[in-house]
């Protein structure tokens, strides 16, 4: 049952087909079963948005939006993904106008180098719809399930934790993702 | 990373199959520990069976007040769960305490419980482990232990268990479905983790080849009122230094039901049996609290880098049964 071996003794990659929608095109891929989805958004679609930082769910630049929800693509295998609709950040704007999420962030200058921008802004994109389904984080008080949540600095740097800036641009990111959810 | 076959087959008893014959495969539910792990080289499958389509995606009423979770349910559906958050308030907030919010939308249940150590030489390669590689020893023992184990330790590995959830649902005797080769049978949850005792390589009772499929609450009258309190060195996305899982009832005073289970500090998961019978028929007091705390850490076994675990277990779970006092 193990992979064929190659002539020098390796086993061999095991290639298999995907399919994924991505910003809305569909696409049909052979890939490695190795791949992660951050690599094939950037290796094999040209998709650079998404940065590959710790490649460990570590630092978040690697947030796109599997099927409406925000997840780490670095861990994602593409194919335990076949059939999901993906956004990433060139997914976006709406053409030419931008979310009201990236327009905060320019308005804010809530960022410094970038590097950390796309993850920043996928994650958000899928946070501000998980306040809007009434999911708790773990500072929201326990005011019960029924009670809308009040999106304060405290629950946006809670549920941005897993989205790292080494710039520190949090003093801008937050009032940015603030001003964009009012 | 080694090549691998990756199945996804079409129900439990096709994926307990697949693994029963390739004992170098692995099952895959949302992959955030496993493919990590992979990347590091300390896993190395030959062979992932999926089955985050075949274990259950619901939460389910038991008729009797209960829930029934199943084991491909996400941590952050299974944390803004209403029954949940309501009847078992200890587990939605452990869950909430655990990793980020776009790794809780990968990872599930299932996989929740059965993620390994983040102790520094497991996840090392070019470091002995007796967890990773049995019988090359133990480096942290004398090395880096300031985040490892207090209770329970063996002379072969320090190792912690990290998750969060897995505290909540010791402190609500739960237990787990779970399918092999041999058929299904039921684990408590207070016995699906193991002390490493001198086979660290087994984090779990369970068997080659066995799949958990989905998770039971029973219903619990003294879970409605409980917490989760975790410290960590930063406030948030970090593991648990120590943390506390407590719920309590009481009557006239006393206590009349206590449940108690610390994360951070053992193998498993380790319930406060010593602290909480000290505490039934107590008055639900600061001193009785301290008393009992005092008991249960009396069986704890502090490294040379950890012992400041101990008063920090003390007061976090001190403060959690005073809050919880207060609160009926």
């Amino acid at each position: 049952m193990t992979a064929p071996a190659s002539p020098s003794g390796a086993e061999a990659p095991v290639l298999q087909a995907v399919r994924l929608v991505v910003n809305g095109t569909e696409y049909a891929l052979r890939v490695d079963t190795r791949t992660s989805l951050l690599d094939l958004l950037r290796e094999d679609l040209g998709l650079t948005g998404a940065k590959k930082g710790c490649d460990h769910g570590q630092c978040g630049a690697c947030t796109v939006l599997i099927d409406g929800q925000r997840a780490n693509a670095c861990l994602a295998l593409a194919v335990a993904h076949d059939g999901a609709r993906i956004v990433t950040v060139e997914g976006l704007a709406d053409g030419d106008t931008l979310s009201a999420l990236q327009q905060a962030f320019i308005d804010h200058d809530a960022l410094q180098c970038g590097y950390c921008t796309p993850g920043q802004l996928c994650a958000a994109t899928g946070m501000l719809q998980e306040v809007a389904d009434g999911w708790p984080s773990s500072v929201t008080p326990e005011t019960g399930p029924a009670h809308p949540i009040k999106l304060s600095e405290a629950e946006i740097r809670e549920r941005m934790s897993g989205n790292l800036c080494r710039c520190g641009a949090y003093a801008n990111i937050v009032p940015a993702i603030a001003d964009s959810a009012r | 990373m080694r090549p691998f076959r990756y199945e996804r087959p079409d129900d439990a008893a096709a994926a307990v199959a697949l693994l029963a014959v390739s004992p170098e495969g692995r099952y895959l539910g949302g992959g955030t520990n496993l493919v990590d792990l992979m990347r590091l080289g300390v896993e190395t499958p030959n062979l992932l069976v999926d089955i985050s389509g075949i274990v259950g995606h619901e939460i389910d009423d038991r008729g009797d007040g209960g829930v029934t979770i199943g084991a491909g349910v996400t941590n952050s559906r299974l944390a803004a769960d209403p029954r949940v958050r309501r009847d078992y308030p200890v587990l939605s907030q452990a869950l909430l305490d655990g990793a980020s919010g776009q790794l809780r939308n990968l990872a599930t249940v299932g996989g929740n419980l059965l993620q390994r150590t983040r102790c520094a030489y497991f996840q090392d390669v070019s470091k002995p482990c007796n967890k990773r590689r049995p019988g090359t020893g133990c480096p942290a023992r004398t090395g880096e232990h300031r985040n490892l184990a207090v209770f329970g330790h063996s002379g072969q590995c320090v190792a912690t268990h990290p998750s969060d959830m897995a505290v909540a649902l010791v402190a609500l005797d739960a237990t787990v479905l779970v399918r092999g080769p041999g058929g299904e049978r039921v684990v408590a949850l207070t016995e699906l983790h193991r002390l490493p005792g001198d086979e660290p390589e087994r984090d779990t009772v369970l068997r080659p080849g066995e799949l958990i499929t989905s998770i039971a609450l029973a219903p619990s009258p003294v879970a409605a009122n409980s917490v989760y309190r975790k410290v960590r060195e930063r406030r948030s996305f970090a593991f648990a230094l120590v943390s506390v899982a407590a719920a309590l009832q009481m009557r006239d005073g006393a206590v009349s039901e206590v449940r108690l289970a610390f994360g951070g500090v053992a193998h498993r998961p380790w319930r406060a049996s010593v602290a909480e019978a000290a505490l039934r028929g107590r008055p639900a007091s600061e001193p009785a609290f301290v008393a009992a705390l005092d008991a249960e850490l009396e069986r704890a076994q502090p490294l040379r880098q950890n012992a400041y675990k101990l008063p920090m277990l003390r007061r976090v779970a001190v403060r959690a049964l005073t809050e919880l006092a207060e609160a009926q």
